[in-house]
């Protein structure tokens, strides 16, 4: 069993079914991110693992233990919260030591548990602020500071960074990771941002109506989607209706090109399906290893820097690509005709 | 922007835009009120004096500020008690939610419904005749006045002036309870806090400065009413307020100057709960921002 | 546990308010001994000296109302355009009534405008009259102040001024059909309680003698037994609809709306 085990997790608001059959096993030291849409459960989840809402069904065990008829209180589970949380009327270091105090820990550990945390978030000249006083980053580092001082067994980050400016987001959730690592703590991280979510977790669970609806690292999650939701949801996609050809073969027909993808389709000879293609799948001009080709019409360009984004018209679909900039060559015109190419290795076939 | 070097030499053109307003308020806020505070520190000839702050000190002025502010103490903090208590229930507690709104509604409405007519509510429901005593006697065989109840007395101007204290502390600690975030609660108790913790060591200090700036409010806001308690006891009772109106009516005290004195301890004693106010407001207000 | 005591401080204030509110309501009814009838209201309806004192607090109450919005509008406007410095000194005055009883206002104006002095306001009844408007307008002034700044925080204030100058609008199109319109809901919550508060004022008015209602009641109040609580009835009537007023012109002005 899992360190932190939730099986068959079942919650209903109402009428409303939030979460639906809900289980997963997470291993010690793991970072785990509940990825989805905001109303997809996730955050009701991350709840009840916390204890701030009760299971209709379902377990919940943390080193073997059912911890679902505990209080919050009880539970020995840190957590951050989107808004700052921190306590208006305690400075920085009362607010880290406010579990220490609870736990009726002795004032010197204490004093010593909160100069450690307060160094482990790189605050360590903070402790006699306030709150209101802080950015709101650094508000943020002494919310997780306050979970982390008491030594939790698990981790909760309830979107902890989506109140903040998108520089201090990106370095924020580095310096998160980097101390999760040190400390080797067991996190969940509920989060609608897909990059957050990609760049710092373990594993990604990828929620929709209540429902899991793909598990996986985020190399596996961005390749490899199981479903037409995870595939839209994660990442940006193109899609080409096509035709199976020869199942066994792996033989479709798109845009009036027959070619194979290289494995066994489900689908019976001539029925309909949706084919995928990330943007940095799809190539302008011929390529080495990109053996389908398209004629095509440019019908955007967007210049963003480094890269450039292009709009095509192909097989009857509109296609989002991107290229890397180069000095030596100028992007195209809107209304030029051009070929784009790309490997059926990297298409990916939807299902629903 | 007022300072860029055009501005600058438009600035006395720009002034005269506030002139009406100072000119309003100087005569008849600022000047009637320093009139009286200047005269408190005069003899009749004009020479200045501490004679009338000093001649304050007699049993008779000395009881009737006595009686105002016990009355306006403890109207202030049942108020405070009672108006806080219902404003937890319909906010953090877990009374009917509903009832939010029509209790707020009302509140202001009670808030300003003071003076005379609230005076008139009280006499014809406790008073000697009023429905409740009858009622009592007649079904119970409880007579109030035998127990030493009148509301002619502190305990009825008590019990009268909570009509309007407690509409106003809901309506001015609502917003502050509902200033209390989730998040703390949860946080606390994630942090291993049970409720009553929670009370005592976050959202109770949270609330502090407002619910004492409050009573401070209250306490200053029953100091200065004058209508309720004429219409309620005539002139009959020694407080504060009555007493300068039956001075400013008839000079009761004999010397006009001990009267701007009496004024003057009115609005050195209002002054200091006003201040106390603001004070622990601002206190209260920086940590929520 | 909750529960019990919200419930319980929920059933104990609500019986403390309702009694009163019983009490008057009954007792009004009961002029003719043996039946419930509404002989009070007519008796005080009926009444000339209600009628001429109601009339001229009515009457009080409105110019009020337009000198307070002409004095409060165009102040809190410049100071937020042109003297944004002064907005402390500004807010602390106009709180400075709520800190000084009014009877000690009036007694400073007795003393300050009698016959003998440099303004001898109260030498004639309609200088009194005027003196008592002050005194109603000095009163409203921490309401009405803060109601219209208030609703000039909603709207840019700045912007708007130069918008509309760029236009062409000099300053009182800039007042009467941009900024007025904008804090319209505002004004009128500040009118409202301006109504309510000078309607039964009775400290100012009877130190002043003048035949307002305030002093009607409290003269009644002495003498009669039924009529004063019809009067109370009535005077919680007004009351309740000025509030209800201030609600209903809060609602329809969107910007003053509070998000909960």
């Amino acid at each position: 069993m899992a360190f932190l085990d939730i099986s068959h997790l079942e919650k209903s608001f109402g009428l409303l079914r939030v979460v639906k059959d809900f289980s997963l096993g997470i291993d010690k030291g793991e970072f785990i991110s509940l990825l989805g849409p905001s109303g997809c459960g996730k955050t009701t989840v991350l709840r009840m693992v916390a204890g701030f809402e009760s299971p209709d069904q379902g377990a919940i065990t943390v080193d073997g233990a059912n911890i679902v008829g505990l209080k919050p209180n009880q539970r020995k589970i840190g957590m951050v919260f989107q808004a700052y949380a921190l306590f208006p009327n305690l400075t920085v270091a009362q607010n880290v030591a406010f579990g220490l105090s609870i736990a009726g820990v002795g004032r010197a550990e204490a004093a010593e548990r909160v100069a450690e945390m307060l160094a482990l978030i790189g605050l360590p000249d903070k402790g006699p602020s306030y709150p209101f006083q802080l950015s709101g980053g650094q508000q943020q580092r002494v919310a997780l500071a306050r979970a982390l001082a008491v030594r939790p067994k698990v981790l909760l980050l309830d979107e902890p960074l989506s109140a903040l400016d998108a520089k201090i987001r990106v370095s924020l959730r580095t310096e998160i990771r980097e101390i999760q690592q040190r400390l080797g703590i067991t996190t969940i991280f509920v989060t609608h941002d897909q990059e957050e979510a990609l760049s710092i977790s373990d594993r990604i669970v990828v929620m929709n109506g209540g429902i899991a609806e793909q598990v996986g690292a985020p190399f596996e999650i961005y390749n490899r989607p199981n479903t037409r939701f995870v595939a839209n949801f994660v990442g940006t996609l193109n899609t080409l209706a096509g035709v199976v050809v020869d199942p066994a073969a792996g033989m479709v027909e798109a845009g009036g090109r027959q070619f194979a993808l290289g494995r066994a389709l489900d689908g019976a000879r001539g029925a309909a399906l949706t084919l995928a293609l990330r943007p940095e799948a799809v190539h302008l001009g011929r390529a080495p290893g990109r053996e389908v080709v398209l004629p095509a019409t440019i019908t955007d360009v967007h210049f963003l820097g480094s890269v450039i984004r292009l709009r095509a018209e192909a097989a009857g679909a509109s296609l989002s690509l991107d290229t890397f900039n180069r000095a030596d060559t100028p992007p195209p015109a809107v209304g030029a005709t051009a070929e784009v190419s790309f490997s059926a290795a990297d298409v990916i076939v939807l299902g629903d | 922007m007022a300072n860029s070097s055009p501005a600058r030499r438009r600035l006395p053109l720009t002034w005269l835009g506030v002139v009406p307003f100072f000119v309003f308020v100087g005569l008849f806020l600022l000047l009637p009120t320093l009139y009286i505070v200047v005269g408190a520190f005069r003899t009749p000839g004009g020479e200045f004096t501490f004679d009338n702050i000093i001649a304050l000190n007699t049993p008779s002025i000395l009881s009737a500020y006595w009686v105002s502010i016990k009355i306006s103490f403890w109207s202030a903090l049942l108020g405070c008690l009672i108006g806080f208590a219902m404003a937890a229930a319909i906010t953090v507690g877990k009374g009917p939610r509903w009832m939010r709104d029509p209790l707020l509604t009302f509140s202001g409405v009670a808030s300003n419904f003071a003076g005379v007519p609230l005076a008139f509510a009280f006499i014809a429901t406790i008073g000697p005749a009023g429905i409740i005593t009858l009622y009592l006697r007649t079904e119970f065989g409880i007579n109030l006045r035998l127990m030493g109840f009148n509301l002619l007395s502190t305990l009825g101007l008590v019990i009268t002036y909570l009509f309007f204290q407690i509409p106003l502390m809901i309506l001015i600690i609502t917003p502050a309870l509902d200033g209390l975030k989730r998040e703390w609660r949860e946080a606390a108790a994630i942090l291993g806090a049970t409720n009553a913790q929670y009370w005592r060591k976050v959202a109770f200090p949270i609330l502090f400065p407002s619910i004492l700036g409050t009573m401070a409010l209250l306490f200053a806001n029953a100091f200065g009413a004058v209508a309720t308690a004429i219409a309620l006891t005539g002139p009959s009772l020694n407080i504060a307020p009555i007493l300068l109106y039956a001075q400013i009516r008839g000079d009761v005290l004999g010397s006009p100057n001990l009267g701007y004195a009496l004024a003057f301890g009115m609005i050195v004693i209002t002054g200091v709960a006003n201040t106390a106010y603001i004070v622990l407001r601002a206190r209260s207000e920086r940590w929520l921002k | 546990m909750t529960r019990l005591w919200s419930y319980g401080a929920l059933a104990i204030g609500i019986l403390y308010f309702l009694l009163p509110l019983y009490g008057m309501s009954e007792f009004s009814l009961r002029m003719i001994r043996g039946e419930y009838s509404l002989q009070a209201y007519y008796v005080v309806l009926g009444d000339a000296r209600f009628q001429a004192t109601f009339g001229y607090s009515v009457l009080m109450a409105l110019v009020t109302i337009v000198f307070g919005v002409l004095l409060v509008v165009p102040t809190a406007f410049w100071v937020r355009l042109k003297l944004p410095g002064l907005r402390p000194y500004i807010e602390f005055i106009t709180l400075l009534p709520l800190v000084i009883p009014s009877i000690v206002i009036v007694f400073g104006y007795i003393r300050l405008y009698n016959t003998s002095s440099w303004l001898p306001l109260t030498g004639t009844a309609m200088g009194t009259n005027i003196l008592l408007m002050f005194g109603y307008a000095t009163l409203a002034l921490p309401y009405m102040y803060r109601a219209v700044d208030t609703g000039l925080r909603t709207i840019d204030v700045a912007t708007l001024t130069e918008a509309a100058q760029s236009l062409g609008a000099g300053w009182s199109v800039i007042l009467a059909r941009i900024i007025l319109p904008n804090v319209l809901g505002a004004v009128l919550s500040g009118a409202f309680l301006t109504f309510a508060i000078v309607i039964g004022e009775f400290t100012m008015a009877a130190l002043l003698d003048r035949p307002a209602f305030g002093p009607y009641m409290q003269l009644l109040g002495a003498n009669r037994a039924y009529e004063p609580a019809a009067l109370a009835v009535i005077a919680f009537a007004i009351t309740w609809a000025c509030m209800g007023l201030i609600q209903l012109v809060t609602r329809f002005s969107k910007h003053n709306r509070v998000a909960r």
